[in-house]
């Protein structure tokens, strides 16, 4: 369908009502936000789980409310929430949705109605996952990796229903992201405007575009998992589950295999910390480039360097089962395949850091969240070399250790790059500027806050101190300090998260009250601020698509005339 | 020899794709949006019946009781005589016919010729009920006369009704679904729908989605059946 690129509206689908508008929308504009509100919405709830987890790490005793029982649903249900439902969606439906075709010159995503429905498949997998709080045992208490046999035994916490409606609500999201992936996957390849190469794409969609490749490829592992572990549930299949003795009594299934659902879970759970890294590595490159007005650095290595940490990230998974029990020789493989990994990543962060130097800096509010990244990405990214050597890892393991390494590196880091990415495309999502002083205050209590709560935990975990326990106790290895450092961490986690008020307040508020934002106020060179209105208008680009002579990056060209060159002007 | 061919051959075939992935608009030429789309589909639906394939394999090794011998399961008595493995050759005979109709039927369907498009689709979809009735009939016998269940199964290994009951459902799934996307697109066929558009390109990705499926047939059919 080479004509459709051609600058006609006709494959366009127009809305007539405020309902075809806003409610059953095809406009990829009007899905993103709708996808980014639900994954926030959902999100604040996976926040406050982790504020009650907090007060009871750190008060042990003082809130009789919450039992262990409850405890543990508000870890898996936490864990899940953010990696899925806020990370994923934010990202790839949320930021896929808006910055896809709008940087690179498209009218809309390729198959708008294949688009809406993957949001209405995501809401939906939303409000079962919601559902499983109203069932009767409450939502699942496994963890977020929900092993099996213990998922489904007597004795877990939503073992009955809550994690059915976990499941259900995975195998719904899955479907959703099929068709939103597949769609942000076509668009790239085949909806780009004249001149627009893929190496004239802009970081940001280099990240996506690899994610959504990424996602397509690991979530049928998820899915799959799914599906056995439900028969396991409800059919009495015994595809997860060897012959065990439960409640003193041995159980119907034999001859399972445990270690197979951990293997599927991990094929699809490690390829997902990059699903989530990938689209902010690109976006963070792209924000320290606009905010330091310096093209950004190895732009070839950049690309290269996601694409090669995506096909990667297939080949580690099982380093996330060390103490599971394998062949030494496939620890040996997959701690060297992990490690190699670190090659392309300093890439990327040796590439940032030559970036900003001698840049003109602009430290506004999304470059702030930017530099930040840069600093718990490192932080987040050495720890990772600890646990992913074998003999390092099995002594961390299970301890608090891994809880600071993983919240780091894939919890603070992309949420930092989330915030700043909203900061730096708020003036063009709604046409109106953000408070200055609310953001500033906002980011550096956010900042601070993370560092107060994770490094101590560092701490805690070559101590010893194990994770996912409701309360310590009376333990003798365990020394008083650790007891302070739980109320220090507590302290400083519900600061943070009383904090992030400002930053809903600051964008509520400025949604009616901000100045009129400027349609390009960053002076950023790619297409997406350079449609005809802000906010783009439906078919974004006016009667004509832009075309496009140069990359995203032409900041402070020698002899130019302003520091920046739109991607539309042509070379001389 | 080779080098000619490496030389004539396999350089300018480097060569264009190089060109095509490093142009703008498109990385694959005047091909339709909706094709590429369901090849990346279909990589992904790969993924899915992988995944599937090698939880049966890695059961089938974890099993602790003996794993049914297949070609006495699946054996039909035909004359007073077990033949084994009968029903299933035909079941996929069948399917493979329908994949050379459906390649005729896209043929037809660039030919722009109504009638032949439309009577080739119907035959493959006719093919497509053959398989989905026949499945039927050995899944009852399977439940019926031999007692085998997901959770239970009187000649051994659990996991054996178990996995069969969950792969060949989900391949049942998508035989349906393609039947269904058959019949749409060919009565769209049949009353002139493409002919206004005049783009067949529906055929040909109904096509790519049908083959597919039979190609996953040959896996689950070689993994399950003859192994």
């Amino acid at each position: 369908m080479a004509t459709t690129l051609a600058d006609d509206l006709r494959p366009l689908h127009h809305p007539h009502s405020w309902v075809t508008k806003y409610v059953w929308s095809q406009d990829h504009k009007v899905i993103a936000i709708q996808y980014s509100v639900t994954a926030i919405s959902i999100g604040l709830v996976a926040l406050v789980l982790s504020a009650l987890m907090r007060l009871q790490l750190g008060f042990p005793g003082l809130f009789p409310a919450i039992q262990p029982d409850n405890y543990l649903q508000f870890v898996s249900m936490h864990g899940m929430i953010m990696v899925v439902y806020l990370l994923t969606a934010l990202l790839l439906g949320g930021f896929g949705n808006y910055l896809i075709p709008l940087m690179i010159g498209a009218r809309d995503m390729v198959f708008p109605f294949v688009n809406m429905l993957s949001f209405w498949f995501y809401l939906l997998s939303v409000i079962v996952l919601v559902a499983g709080f109203f069932v009767p045992g409450g939502p699942t208490g496994a963890g977020w990796t929900l092993y099996p046999p213990q998922a489904i035994t007597e004795g877990t916490p939503g073992h009955q229903w809550g994690i059915a409606t976990m499941l259900v609500s995975l195998a719904i999201f899955v479907a959703a992201f099929t068709m939103g992936g597949l769609n942000y996957v076509t668009t790239v390849l085949q909806a780009r405007t004249r001149g627009m190469t893929l190496m004239r794409m802009p970081l940001s969609v280099w990240g996506i575009f690899t994610a959504s490749v990424m996602g397509l490829l690991a979530f049928p592992a998820l899915f799959v998992a799914a599906i056995m572990m439900l028969f396991d549930h409800f059919a009495g299949t015994s595809f997860f589950m060897p012959t065990m003795q439960s409640m003193g009594a041995i159980t119907d299934t034999q001859g399972g295999s445990p270690l197979l659902f951990q293997h599927l879970f991990w094929f699809f759970g490690h390829p997902e910390v990059y699903i989530v890294a990938l689209p902010a590595f690109g976006i963070v490159s792209d924000l320290i480039s606009v905010h330091a007005r310096r093209n950004i650095f190895g732009y070839r290595m950049m690309v290269w360097a996601i694409v090669i940490i995506g096909a990667l990230s297939f080949l580690v998974w099982a380093h996330h089962m060390y103490v599971s029990g394998m062949n030494p020789y496939f620890g040996f493989f997959f701690a060297t395949s992990t490690l190699i990994i670190a090659i392309p990543t300093a890439i990327k962060v040796y590439n940032w850091l030559l970036t900003l130097w001698r840049g003109d800096i602009h430290l506004r509010v999304p470059m702030l969240f930017a530099i930040a990244f840069i600093f718990t990405f490192i932080h987040g990214g050495l720890s990772g070399l600890f646990l992913g050597n074998v003999s390092v890892d099995v002594p961390l393991s299970d301890t608090f250790f891994v809880v600071a390494h993983f919240h780091m590196v894939m919890g603070v880091s992309p949420v930092l790059v989330i915030f700043g990415a909203i900061y730096h495309w708020y003036p063009k999502i709604f046409g109106r500027m953000w408070n200055e002083t609310l953001g500033k205050l906002h980011f550096w209590i956010t900042f601070l806050g993370v560092y107060a709560i994770f490094l101590p935990m560092h701490y805690l975990g070559i101590l010893g101190v194990p994770r996912r326990y409701y309360a310590l106790g009376e333990t003798a290895f365990i020394p008083q300090s650790v007891h302070l450092a739980n109320a220090w961490i507590s302290i400083a986690a519900l600061i943070v998260f009383v904090a992030q008020g400002m930053f809903f307040f600051n964008m509520i508020w400025s949604l009616f009250r901000g100045p009129r934002a400027d349609p390009n106020p960053w002076g950023a060179a790619s297409l997406e601020w350079l449609t005809p209105d802000t906010p783009p208008g439906h078919g974004n680009w006016g009667p004509h698509l832009p075309v496009v002579h140069r990359w995203a990056y032409d900041y402070s060209v020698p002899g130019a005339a302003r520091d920046f060159i739109p991607q539309t002007e042509p070379r001389t | 020899m080779a080098q000619g061919i490496d030389r004539e051959v396999i350089a300018p075939t480097l060569r264009e794709i190089a060109a095509d992935w490093s142009a703008d608009q498109e990385v694959f030429r005047h091909t339709h949006w909706g094709k590429a789309m369901m090849w990346i589909f279909l990589l992904s639906d790969t993924f899915i019946f992988s995944c599937f394939l090698t939880g049966y394999m890695t059961v089938r090794a974890s099993a602790t009781l003996p794993w049914p011998n297949t070609a006495e399961v699946f054996a039909l008595n035909i004359g007073g005589q077990d033949i084994p493995l009968v029903l299933i050759a035909i079941m996929t005979f069948a399917l493979i016919s329908s994949s050379g109709t459906m390649a005729m039927a896209v043929n037809f369907g660039y030919q722009r010729d109504r009638r032949k498009t439309t009577a080739l689709m119907l035959l493959t979809a006719l093919f497509g009920l053959t398989f989905l009735g026949m499945q039927a009939f050995e899944w009852s016998k399977l439940i019926f006369e031999e007692g085998v269940r997901p959770w239970s199964n009187p000649m051994g290994a659990p996991q054996f009704g178990a996995a069969f009951f969950m792969i060949t459902g989900f391949h049942g799934l998508h035989v349906t679904c393609g039947v269904i996307l058959l019949l749409i697109i060919a009565s769209k066929v049949a009353r002139g729908h493409y002919d206004k558009s005049g783009d067949y390109s529906a055929v040909e990705i109904a096509g790519l989605y049908w083959h597919f499926v039979d190609l996953v047939w040959v896996f689950i059919f070689a993994f399950f059946y003859l192994w």
